[in-house]
């Protein structure tokens, strides 16, 4: 075992902590996430509420961690499906080329040129705004940059002499992608997939803040966020809390995608 | 003409990297008289190019100097100001690099490049500066300079541009010139007119040059003196031929006894039915696709036909862009062929033929470069055992005794089984493609350029290996190389390609002591040979004496010099 860098075991511990925060909010909170109490309205943050109350009395803490579970199943649902959806266009494109690639990536680069938010937006209207449509909308708008940066591995991979080799072993195009493209290509997908959980956290966030994600009352950082808003001169932990959640969550994973991408490239090891 | 005071004198020099304090340079000393040709030679990591740059003060910033001085002209380069120090790049010292593609700007045009080093180090007008190009440029042999000037390093060969880039640093007329590798990347016949070319124009202007290579049949014919390193020491000095002739120090002899040497022809029985026979084949490269307009094919094989018998070794031979690689990927079955076909054992193959399958077991290639030729993911015993995963009949142990036993045969200990290729040398990547290739024991290899990546001691235990192998298991063998020396010693029959066709084949003593056609004498004559003296050194030679007797004079080791 090779020692970690400091940012690594900070992005460790930031993602551990937060994803175990997850886990919690999944099955057990202080307090019921949706329960009012109107005697209790925009506490501060004390002994019974450690982080406060909201304008409705609800715990914030509760909340959150229910919040925390929502928003990391949603990114870890999207992430997976543009992952895997990009990573078998980008793979068969860049292997086989010809017209299919130049139809393919063409759709590909006018799918690029919308931002990732808009397209999203626009999908949900679609979808409808509900959890899975969510997955489905952000997972078919972030693929198309799995697709271009996957392809564009593949490209170079198959320009080397052992994938030419294995042809010569006399292995199918199949097994030479799943055996020989496709591991090589797990160190820049490593990375951007965990950089891409961030940008969906993100994204699911501000869908939420504009009431396009999950619909109240149910609980995420996004529309906690945004239903903190108007109180922020009289309850100003109701927007710092589910702000901070947001951006340590990024934070960790980044420095996480880092350590990672070092790990499981063996070229890095010594 | 030359004069006794060095202009280059190094002494003691010992570098260091920064933190780890591994020493890559110890006390290394040697000179250079003005208007001097002085090689150094050695393998890589032997600290040749640290040697060399360290002189233009060039090094990677945790390179550290522990000992020792430069003296450049009287100057002492190491307390040198970064001022002064540009003033001399260029100016006094001129670098020519190994590689033409990378060392020019690719978004420049010719003329600007060159201008550049006028203008910072000479007090011309723009008008002078364009005559003393357009000059130099016609000097170096381009047929149209004032046209060259606007144009892109895109448009030129790669021998092209390393006369430009040649050119661009002999305009300021250094005392100094440092060639890194100049000509490795280059064919045979164009490393030579680069060559003669260089030293001709720093003899024009006494210029001296300090050439850097691990090409030991160009050192010993263009240099004066030459400088042999090992492992970041100087083992030894002296004038290139005495040298040579009579090497003192152990690692010089090993470095001369490794180049490779003609064997005594073998007898291959001609069996009616060949290994590989090529009927006619024609391959097409698809244009390149403009936006609006459908490009020509450009033909890479022109009707080649040629055959292989049983435990035969025919060599491929050519110039970069004869077609020779095409040749082995369209054999291979890696290119499907335009026209002609490919017979084994007297069966056309194509991917849709019954006997396919067959071929594809007993067909194996060794490529060129081991650092790309093997899946940095898999491990050792991976990488061999995939070979196997055709050969249905063998169970799954006796598949790992198979790899144990080729590893065993390329001399690498089990213990390699689990490592992965970026633990491994150049060498040892090398043995693991040969063994990829030999352990389901097939009929016939193609080994594309499988020595070209190597150094000079390396090259030789490889190639030895290989004919080991090829002699054991008996396997015919399709050898493509630009290496004449590599091809001198380890082929039975040499085919001599050129654009595409075929223009001579033979047998290797046929080929190598009476070509037949132009080319094959071009190419034969381009580059010396080294000849084993007997008492464990070497002299220069020549492969065979044309009428004309331009390839000097074999019997004297005379050292050819080009007309002024």
């Amino acid at each position: 075992m090779t020692r970690l860098s400091p940012s690594a075991v900070l992005g460790v511990l930031l993602t551990g902590a937060l994803l175990c925060a997850a886990l919690l909010g999944a099955v057990w909170t202080p307090y019921d996430p949706l329960g009012l109490n109107f005697t209790l309205k925009l506490a501060g943050p004390g002994a019974a509420h450690w982080l406060g109350t909201d304008e409705f009395g609800r715990d914030v803490l509760s909340r959150l961690l229910t919040g925390a579970a929502t928003s990391f199943w949603i990114s870890f649902l999207t992430v997976c499906l543009a992952v895997s959806a990009g990573t078998v266009i980008g793979i068969v494109t860049g292997y086989f080329r010809g017209w299919v690639d130049r139809v393919v990536m063409m759709f590909n680069d006018a799918l690029l040129a919308f931002p990732g938010i808009l397209l999203a937006l626009g999908l949900l209207a679609i979808f409808g705004a509900n959890k899975y449509g969510i997955v489905l909308a952000l997972g078919l708008a972030y693929t198309p940059t799995v697709v271009r940066i996957v392809r564009g591995a593949v490209m170079s991979l198959r320009e080397r002499e052992f994938i030419e080799a294995s042809r010569v072993m006399g292995n199918s195009n199949a097994y030479t992608m799943l055996r020989h493209i496709l591991p090589n290509c797990i160190a820049p997908l490593t990375v951007l997939a965990t950089s891409m959980f961030g940008w969906v956290l993100l994204a699911e966030s501000a869908l939420s803040f504009l009431g396009l994600g999950v619909p109240p009352p149910a609980p995420t950082w996004g529309n906690m966020l945004a239903s903190g808003r108007p109180f922020i001169s009289q309850a100003v932990w109701l927007a710092i809390f589910p702000g901070l959640c947001i951006s340590l969550t990024l934070l960790g994973i980044n420095l996480l995608g880092d350590a990672l991408r070092d790990k499981l490239d063996p070229r890095m090891r010594h | 003409m030359h004069e006794p005071r060095p202009i280059l004198d190094v002494r003691d020099l010992s570098l260091e990297v920064g933190r780890t304090g591994i020493q890559i340079l110890k006390h290394v000393s040697f000179n250079v008289n003005a208007g001097e040709i002085v090689g150094i030679v050695g393998e890589s990591g032997s600290g040749k190019s640290m040697a060399a740059r360290s002189i233009v003060a060039l090094n990677p910033p945790d390179i550290r100097r522990t000992s020792g001085s430069i003296r450049f002209e009287d100057r002492d380069i190491c307390t040198m100001s970064k001022r002064d120090l540009r003033a001399l790049r260029g100016a006094r010292v001129g670098m020519v690099f190994q590689e033409p593609m990378t060392s020019l700007n690719p978004s420049m045009t010719i003329g600007r490049q060159m201008e550049e080093g006028l203008r910072l180090h000479s007090g011309h007008t723009k008008r002078e500066r364009h005559r003393l190009i357009v000059d130099m440029l016609a000097r170096v042999g381009l047929n149209d300079p004032s046209t060259a000037l606007s144009a892109m390093p895109h448009h030129f060969s790669g021998g092209m541009r390393q006369r430009i880039m040649l050119a661009a640093m002999m305009l300021l007329k250094p005392a100094l010139l440092i060639a890194d590798e100049p000509t490795t990347a280059l064919d045979a016949v164009v490393q030579r007119d680069v060559l003669e070319l260089m030293v001709e124009l720093t003899r024009e202007n006494n210029t001296a040059v300090l050439m850097i290579s691990h090409d030991l049949a160009m050192v010993a014919t263009y240099s004066d003196r030459v400088v042999v390193m090992s492992q970041g020491e100087i083992v030894e000095q002296g004038e290139t031929r005495s040298l040579l002739e009579a090497p003192r120090h152990a690692y010089t002899g090993k470095l001369l006894s490794a180049l490779p040497q003609r064997m005594p022809a073998r007898a291959i029985e001609n069996t009616p039915v060949a290994r590989i026979e090529v009927d006619g084949l024609v391959v097409d490269y698809a244009a390149r696709q403009g936006l609006f307009r459908e490009g020509k094919p450009e033909r890479a094989l022109n009707g080649i036909s040629l055959n292989v018998m049983p435990g035969e070794v025919v060599a491929v031979v050519g110039g970069s862009g004869s077609g020779k690689t095409t040749l082995g990927r369209a054999i291979a079955g890696l290119i499907p062929p335009t026209e002609g076909q490919v017979l084994f054992n007297g069966d056309p193959i194509s991917p849709s033929s019954t006997n396919y399958g067959n071929y594809r077991v007993n067909c194996q290639m060794v490529f060129q470069d081991p650092y790309s030729s093997l899946d940095p993911r898999m491990t050792v015993a991976g990488l061999v055992g995939e070979a196997l995963r055709h050969r249905k009949e063998l169970s799954a142990n006796e598949k790992r005794s198979r790899v144990t036993e080729i590893l065993d045969e390329v001399g690498l200990a089990a213990s390699f089984a689990t490592r992965f290729p970026h633990q491994l040398s150049g060498g040892q990547r090398q043995r693991i493609a040969i063994a990829r290739a030999v352990v389901t024991r097939p009929q016939f290899v193609i080994a594309d350029e499988p020595v070209s990546a190597l150094d000079v001691t390396v090259r030789a235990q490889v190639l030895k290996l290989f004919a080991e192998l090829q002699r054991k298991h008996g396997f015919s063998c399709l050898f493509i190389s630009h290496d004449l020396a590599v091809v001198e010693q380890i082929a039975d029959r040499v085919i001599v390609m050129k654009r595409g066709v075929v223009v001579e084949q033979g047998s290797r003593d046929a080929i190598f002591d009476n070509p037949q056609h132009e080319y094959t004498r071009e190419l034969l004559q381009a580059i010396p040979t080294l000849v084993r003296t007997g008492h464990g050194g070497v002299k220069l030679g020549w492969r065979f004496h044309s009428d004309a007797g331009t390839g000097g004079n074999a019997s004297d080791g005379m050292i050819r010099l080009p007309a002024q």
